[in-house]
């Protein structure tokens, strides 16, 4: 499902290289699940971001769902996350300018082109679907600022789902949250990874989150120090 | 340390990195002040300029005045003043040449005695002037030579006279350049006068006598001793200090006017100012929650940040008059053609501090009201980030805020205008203008807000919902954006309407466009013939009588014009001075409507009946069935008003203050005006060439040169207005620039995450373009609503001609507004669409 090789990313900062990531392999199945775990600078969001194709390797290359994402360019990328891939932020990331129901419905709507195709009603019958899921149907028509942080997260993941991905990523998904909220989010990512079968790959600092997820790698300095599954580390 | 020395160290501190982002603030007052400083330091030279000249502008000490020849009387009154005298009489004339068979209305002066007493007439070649007295010599306008086809040397006929040209005129003091447009001028001995055989019957012309009195004689003095004897024999006086009062009054009435233009760039620049403070309070109130822990007073805080508002608007109002002095460098090309003076042009440094101080005023004011949010700001904000710095609407500082800049903008106003009325007036339109363009923009984010149909494509939504975005910067471009398109559409609007009503070349209506003036009666005939055989169509003949009021309801006007009371049921004095060129007919032109009385049917009793136009019934004073006796020749004739009727004077018709009904004048002495239609222009030319020859003392007047004047005059007029009126559309772009440039953070972020969901650079480049063609369209349409409004007023009230909308170019304007906008709009979001998105995730990894 997602394969990268030798991934190594290197920004120049202050006229020095800078490697952030370095020389990054794994081989991730389809319905995993997969926590990368670190301390603060160690690489883990750069690698979520090499990985989903917002920004291209320095070396090495990813392989998405069998597609090779250094050979596309920026838009066919785009394209791509469009059609295959959810996302989910720590700080939720919704449009502030539309309702919830229309922040579930943009993934679908750049998908078909404004709802021409799709058939809007198609459209907005799934995304209070997703909403309903996450328990938010009766909040559709309210604008993120009129939401708690738990529901926008909860909007988020609803989002992240609308377009069927085959693969989520999520970067820090509960790190805003308090710890019950945070749970409420784990619990619906878990659900949502075994009902639909997606790929699930997430960055945090929570052990509890970790320790749901079929597979952890841990990164320091750039680099795989750990690599384990259902809690058996095995060394890089 | 003191509060002072804190607020001034923390403001210099913060200030190093704030100068980036108050630049909005800075370049957004700039313009404005450099408008301001542009015209007011150009009028200050005007004014001195007609100050240094103001004799030379006249000529003489003493001008006397009328429009028809001294009386003896007058004549020894003028002798017995003593000095130097000189005397002019000027008219209009054909004048031809034989060599190249040219002919063309001229303004003829002819000059007897060695004026002017002050200042030159300089002429090409030097010295010309002084030869013009030794014989049969012209000095003509450069124009009328090309007009022409002449050169110096060519012999030019006047009337039935030919005269030497001996140059050219290079300048005359007092003159106004554009003047030329409407006829070149000439100039000849005025011995010669009489044989020109030109000042006939019926011609009209402008006789002056110039004195240099005797020195120790006050010309002022003598001008109102004889003021009042003179006024019976309709001669007026004019003083180099009348004529400089009234030049400065008309100079200073432009730089106002002019001024006022200016005047709304900066207040739209003060709206660039509050947008910029209100972004950048909102950037800074992590540092004023942080300064409010460490124990700072909201005070000072306050204090911290106007101080920063205030240095930066010093520095936009220093940046803007020292543009203002190099814009000012520009100005004598614009309205030279326009002014009588020749203006030297140098820093008006009253100007410069006046346009400073007025800047860094404006910056403060407007910088107050987005300011009175950091009062509020808690220290608990550091800790908890999703704080609003409003005002609380019930809090009495945002009141007085509020209070202070209503007052600037009336002050300012009242100021710049030179009187109450007017700046009352102007800062009420601004008023006005403003609060529905607001209304409008406020509509736009209103019915963003609401969810369009499904159908809409997605990006036009997203694109139309970015317009209510928190901190969205909607009102203020369709403020500033609006305001400068208002202003354009608005003078180009009257522009437009003055000369739709000026046009005599269109076609559909047929309109004349060629006129004979003063034909006498027995060349009357020979001219139909010359016309017949040209095949020229043409307009009945119009007889015309000169004639003058000799009573009022039986009081003789020479008893009215000796008193001196001043009464407001006595009748004007130019409605008794004036010479009346009245017509007789039997009906109504299209120009005419009647408002009051009937018309006649059939021939005239006695006293004769006649139709008196409305304006001149109110300042004569006179209604239905009032006696009015004329002197037509020195022969008193009786007549009785039985209708007033309205006149459309912008029409190049002739128009009469008086008709008379038939029967009555057609023995009186008389002289014809033909009109006829005549398109092509090189008939025009021949005819006005055999008609010269013939008759020379018909004036024959080609009304297409006529309106390709006044186009000209208009245009010079508006180049002039909307010169300044772009300040205030640059000021609008600058503002509107400022908005993308603040909001561009939030927009990045929004454009990666949309990247992020999965939308092409395509997609999300449209979202931008959604946007910004929402965004102008609508303010050049609401611009362009308002315009339409204005220009209907002041088309309707102020100029008294019909209003038309030219539909075509009023969209062309509401095109480029908005094409103007997407293009700032776009090229201001190409950092949106270049980031990665990875730009979400890192910004928040940190």
């Amino acid at each position: 499902m997602l394969r990268c090789e030798q991934l190594t990313k290197t920004y120049v900062s202050g006229g020095r290289d800078l490697t952030v990531l370095k020389d990054i392999t794994f081989h991730l199945e389809p319905g995993g699940f997969l926590a990368i775990i670190g301390p603060s600078g160690s690489g883990k969001t750069t690698l979520l971001g090499l990985l989903a194709g917002l920004d291209r390797p320095t070396a090495g290359k990813v392989l998405l769902d069998g597609t090779d994402l250094g050979a596309l360019d920026e838009d066919d990328r785009a394209r791509l996350r469009r059609d295959r891939v959810g996302f989910v932020f720590q700080s939720f990331q919704l449009v502030p300018t539309l309702t919830a129901l229309e922040n579930v419905q943009v993934p679908l709507e750049l998908a078909g082109n404004g709802g021409r195709t799709g058939g809007a009603s198609a459209i907005e019958q799934r995304a209070m679907g997703l909403l309903g899921r996450v328990g938010l149907a009766e909040r559709a028509h309210h604008y993120p600022a009129q939401l708690s942080g738990g529901e926008q997260q909860r909007v988020a993941l609803a989002r992240a789902f609308s377009n069927r991905p085959r693969i989520l990523f999520a970067d820090e998904p509960t790190g805003n949250l308090d710890a019950r909220t945070g749970h409420v989010i784990v619990e619906l990512m878990g659900e949502l990874n075994r009902d639909l079968g997606t790929t699930l790959v997430l960055v945090t600092h929570d052990p509890d989150l970790a320790s749901r997820a079929g597979r952890t790698i841990r990164l320091a300095d750039g680099a795989i120090v750990s690599d384990s599954r259902s809690g058996h580390p095995v060394p890089a | 340390m003191s509060d002072l020395a804190f607020v001034v160290r923390m403001a210099w501190r913060e200030g190093r990195a704030a100068a980036r982002r108050l630049l909005l603030l800075t370049v957004a007052v700039a313009a404005g002040v450099g408008a301001l400083v542009a015209i007011n330091s150009f009028t200050d030279n005007l004014r001195e300029s007609v100050a240094r000249q103001a004799q030379a502008l006249l000529g003489a000490d003493l001008a006397f005045q009328s429009r028809r020849e001294f009386t003896p009387r007058v004549d020894s009154l003028i002798d017995s003043l003593g000095g130097r005298e000189a005397r002019t009489v000027a008219f209009g004339a054909m004048t031809y040449v034989a060599r190249t068979s040219g002919a063309r209305l001229a303004q003829a002066t002819a000059v007897t005695g060695s004026f002017p007493f002050y200042g030159e007439i300089v002429t090409s070649p030097a010295g010309a002037w002084a030869e013009l007295q030794r014989g049969r010599n012209t000095i003509v306008d450069p124009s009328l030579l090309a007009a022409l086809g002449a050169e110096v040397g060519d012999s030019l006929t006047v009337g039935e006279t030919a005269f030497a040209i001996i140059g050219t005129i290079v300048s005359v003091p007092g003159d106004v350049g554009i003047r030329s447009a409407f006829g070149p001028r000439i100039f000849l001995a005025g011995r010669y006068l009489d044989e020109t055989n030109l000042l006939g019957f019926g011609a009209r012309a402008e006789y002056e006598a110039y004195l240099q009195l005797p020195p120790g004689t006050d010309p002022q003095a003598v001008a109102e001793h004889y003021r009042p004897q003179l006024r019976p024999d309709r001669v007026r006086i004019r003083t180099v200090a009348d004529d400089r009062e009234r030049l400065d009054a008309a100079l200073t009435r432009l730089g106002n006017f002019l001024g006022l233009v200016a005047l709304v760039a900066l207040l739209l620049g003060g709206l660039g100012v509050a947008s910029a403070v209100h972004v950048f309070i909102r950037q800074k109130l992590d540092t004023v929650a942080v300064l409010r822990c460490l124990g700072a007073t909201s005070g000072q805080v306050f204090a911290i940040y106007l101080l920063q508002a205030a240095v930066m608007g010093l520095l936009g109002s220093v940046v803007g008059a020292a543009l203002g002095l190099v814009v000012q460098q520009a100005l004598p090309a614009l309205l030279s053609d326009l002014v009588p003076v020749d203006v030297v042009i140098r820093p008006s440094w009253r100007s410069v501090v006046m346009g400073i101080g007025t800047g860094l005023w404006v910056a403060i004011v407007f910088a107050l009201l987005p300011l009175l949010g950091v009062r509020r700001v808690p220290p608990l904000a550091a800790l908890r980030r999703d704080f609003e710095p409003v005002a609380g609407p019930r809090e009495p500082a945002r009141w007085m805020a509020l209070a202070l800049l209503a007052a600037s903008v009336l002050v300012l106003a009242v100021a710049q205008a030179g009187d109450l009325v007017h700046g009352l007036a102007f800062s009420g339109s601004i008023a006005g203008a403003i609060a529905l363009l607001a209304l409008a923009a406020w509509l736009l984010i209103r019915l963003a807000r609401r969810r369009l149909p499904a159908g809409v494509p997605y990006v036009w939504r997203q694109g139309l919902a970015n317009l209510h975005r928190p901190a969205n910067q909607t009102m203020m471009v369709v403020l500033a954006i609006g305001f400068g398109a208002f202003l354009l559409a608005t003078l180009f609007l009257v522009q437009q309407n003055l000369l739709n009503e000026l046009d005599v070349s269109s076609g559909s209506e047929e309109r004349p466009n060629f006129v004979f003036f003063d034909v006498q009666p027995d060349q009357h005939a020979p001219l139909d013939t010359i016309l017949d055989a040209a095949g020229v169509d043409r307009a009945p003949p119009v007889p015309i009588v000169p004639m003058r009021i000799l009573s009022l309801r039986g009081q003789p006007v020479s008893v009215m014009l000796a008193d001196t009371t001043d009464s407001d049921s006595a009748p004007r004095g130019w409605t008794l001075r004036r010479e009346y060129r009245s017509t007789y007919r039997d009906s109504l032109t299209d120009s005419e409507r009647l408002i009051e009385g009937s018309w006649w049917s059939g021939g005239s009793g006695s006293p004769v009946e006649i139709s008196v136009e409305q304006e001149l019934a109110l300042d004569l004073g006179v209604e239905i069935g009032d006696e009015i006796v004329w002197d037509i020749q020195g022969v008193p004739l009786a007549s009785r008003v039985r209708s007033i009727r309205t006149v459309d004077w912008a029409r190049f018709e002739p128009n009469f203050f008086v008709v008379f009904a038939p029967g009555a004048l057609e023995r009186a002495p008389h002289s014809i005006v033909t009109l006829a239609r005549i398109d092509d222009p090189a008939l025009r030319g021949r005819l006005q060439r055999i008609v010269a020859e013939r008759f020379p003392n018909v004036t024959s007047l080609d009304l297409t040169m006529l309106q390709a004047a006044i186009e000209q005059l208009v245009g010079r007029v508006s180049l002039a207005i909307r010169f300044m009126a772009l300040f205030s559309l640059i000021t609008g772009v600058l503002v509107l620039v400022g908005a993308i440039a603040t909001s561009r953070y939030q927009r990045v972020r929004e454009g990666a995450l949309l990247k992020t969901l999965g939308a092409t650079r395509s997609q999300v480049l449209r979202v931008v373009f959604a946007e910004y063609l929402a965004l102008g369209l609508l303010a050049a349409t609401a611009a362009v609503g308002l315009s339409a409004a204005a220009g209907w007023a002041l088309a309707r009230f102020m100029f008294e001609v019909p209003f038309a909308f030219p539909v075509e170019a009023i969209a062309g304007v509401i095109g480029l507004t908005s094409l103007l906008t997407v293009c700032v709009g776009v090229w201001g979001s190409v950092e949106v669409i270049r980031k990665t998105p990875l730009e979400v995730l890192r910004a928040e990894a940190t």
